[in-house]
Order: structure tokens, then C-alpha cells, then sequence
């Protein structure tokens, strides 16, 4: 069982297919949960602190706007967890605000920067490409080490 | 700031999203109050939420998936069922998330159509995606055909 990052970091499809072939998968609920279940100041809605942008700092630089460091806190301490990534390149899901955009490319370019395996994909349009999109994500899986498929 | 005590300390949150012909997500709650030893169980109109200790709760889910493999999907979710910071009872329109599944939920007819090819036939025999970062060059044929229409 490895551990594999998923890009959207919320992707309920991603997520269900990497649970679903034996690894498990590193998403924003991972995240989130451990910071809302942590007893401390009350920091609504997601519980992030002033002290979430301080820790972002191992990712990005003192100049880059506090919301993207504070993402970071969440997505970094992951990225440098995963064993393997999968990202899907057309997400518009996962658009948002500046803070959102420029995490988005740098959690891309540090996931890169790993050199651990990456699986690229677009999300399908029809059912062909739905075929291909799920042999690919399963024959990825299985090629790393301890895939219960 | 006030101090902040946590609710449902040990406890995982999973959505199972059901998009099937056949199983409606009131079948999937009945089947889920049968398995449940404790767990707490919201149903939705995509399936379901379903909170307890992660033990109990991959066995709940496990067995829920076996309803419908090929049109079940689950995913961790980091908030508890009805919290205030996301539930839409409190804020009102849809809950912040909801627009992504919504968004993801397009997809999964071809995504369930993927996993039922998958169970007769071998991904590995199977057409590998194009890369999406491959640099698309435009082909002698479509150059020729677009020179042609210009032309005329």
C-alpha cells in the first residue's frame, strides 16, 4: 500500500479508485479532518491558525501571499508523503481564487520536482475515453509496489 | 478567539455516492442501518454520509459497495455530518463542496461505463489516454484541408 496524491485534491473519483485498488489516497479531507478534530482556538470555518502560513513557509517563499502558504500547510506536509501522484489536467473543478490558482501550480511543480511516478490524465467526455481513463488509472496502480489489485 | 473543543474525536466521515439504474440512496441507508454497529448515518440526495471509527466504517463501507461496485463511489470527507461551519441548514445554498461533486458527478455514467469494460476485458490490453502534456502538433492532412477551404 502506497501512498498517492490526488489532484483535484477533492476528487471523489480519484480518491474512491485509489481506495478502491488497494493504496490510499492523500486528499484535502485528510487535511482538513486532522484540523478540525484538534482541540485549540476556535479558527472557523476550517480551523486554519496564524500559524498555518508560518508552517507554509517550508514551500513557499515569505513574499507569496499568506493564503497560498496557509494551503500549503495542508498540501505540503502531503506532497512530501506521497510515494506517487495522479493529476487530472482539465479540472475545472478545482478553480478558485488567486490563493487557489498558484497553490494549484505550485502543488503541480513540487509534485514534479519529486520525481516520484505521476499519472497524467483529462477527465473523459464519452464513454471510449471513460474506458481508457479507468485502465489507465487501474494498470497505474498496480504497477506500484503492494497494490491489493 | 474562544477555545475550541473538537466533536466525534476518533471518527471518520465517508460519502458514498450512488449514481445507479437500480439502487436509490434510501435502499443504500436501509442496507447501511443494517450494517451500522453505532455508526451515525445521514442520507442525501447523492448517498449517503457515514461516520464512525475507521474500522467500522471501511466494514460498513466495504459492504455497501458490494451493492452496486461498478456505480458506488466513496470519498473521505473532513467535516462531520450537520456541522455548523458547513452544513447548508446554516448558511444556506449549497454546501461549499457540493459544486465539485456536482461537477464530478457528470462524469461518472462514463466512469461507471469504464469500470463494467473493465470487468470483461483486461485494462492492460486496453488503449492507454493520450498525454495531456504532449505538445498537440497540427497535422499535414488538417493543414492541407484548412489551405483547401481558405482557397476556395
Amino acid at each position: 500500500m502506497v501512498n498517492v496524491f490526488i489532484y483535484p485534491a477533492t476528487s471523489l473519483i480519484l480518491s474512491d479508485f485509489v481506495e478502491r485498488w488497494g493504496h490510499t489516497p492523500l486528499s484535502s479531507a485528510t487535511g482538513i479532518r486532522e484540523r478540525i478534530q484538534t482541540a485549540g482556538l476556535e479558527s472557523p470555518p476550517i480551523q486554519m491558525t496564524p500559524e498555518e502560513p508560518k508552517k507554509g513557509l517550508r514551500w513557499a517563499a515569505v513574499e507569496v501571499p499568506s493564503g497560498v502558504r496557509g494551503r500549503m500547510a495542508i498540501y505540503g506536509p502531503m506532497i512530501e508523503s506521497a510515494d506517487a501522484a495522479i493529476i487530472v489536467n482539465d479540472a475545472d473543478l478545482a478553480f478558485g481564487c488567486m490563493g487557489c490558482a498558484r497553490t494549484n501550480e505550485l502543488i503541480m511543480f513540487l509534485l514534479r520536482r519529486r520525481k516520484i511516478p505521476v499519472l497524467d490524465l483529462v477527465y473523459p467526455k464519452n464513454e471510449e475515453e471513460g474506458e481508457k481513463f479507468v485502465a489507465a488509472i487501474k494498470n497505474f496502480l498496480e504497477g506500484l509496489n503492494g497494490g491489493a489489485a | 478567539m474562544s477555545e475550541y473543543t473538537p466533536q466525534y474525536v476518533g471518527t471518520t466521515t465517508k460519502y458514498v455516492v450512488i449514481d445507479s439504474p437500480s439502487i436509490t440512496p434510501a435502499d443504500l441507508a436501509i442496507r447501511a442501518y443494517e450494517l451500522s454497529k453505532g455508526a451515525m448515518i445521514k442520507e442525501t440526495c447523492f448517498g449517503l454520509m457515514v461516520t464512525a471509527e475507521p474500522e467500522e466504517l471501511d466494514r460498513i463501507v466495504s459492504e455497501l459497495r458490494k451493492m452496486d461496485p461498478t456505480h458506488i463511489f466513496v470519498k473521505t470527507r473532513g467535516f462531520p455530518p450537520g456541522d455548523s461551519r458547513r452544513c447548508r441548514a446554516n448558511l444556506g445554498g449549497a454546501r461549499p463542496g457540493f459544486f465539485g461533486l456536482e461537477a464530478e458527478f457528470l462524469r461518472i455514467p462514463y466512469i461507471a461505463h469504464g469500470l463494467e469494460q473493465l470487468e470483461k476485458t483486461d485494462a492492460k490490453t486496453t488503449e492507454s489516454p493520450e498525454d495531456p502534456r504532449k505538445e498537440k502538433k497540427l497535422s499535414m492532412s488538417a493543414l492541407k484541408k484548412m489551405m483547401d477551404a481558405q482557397e476556395r
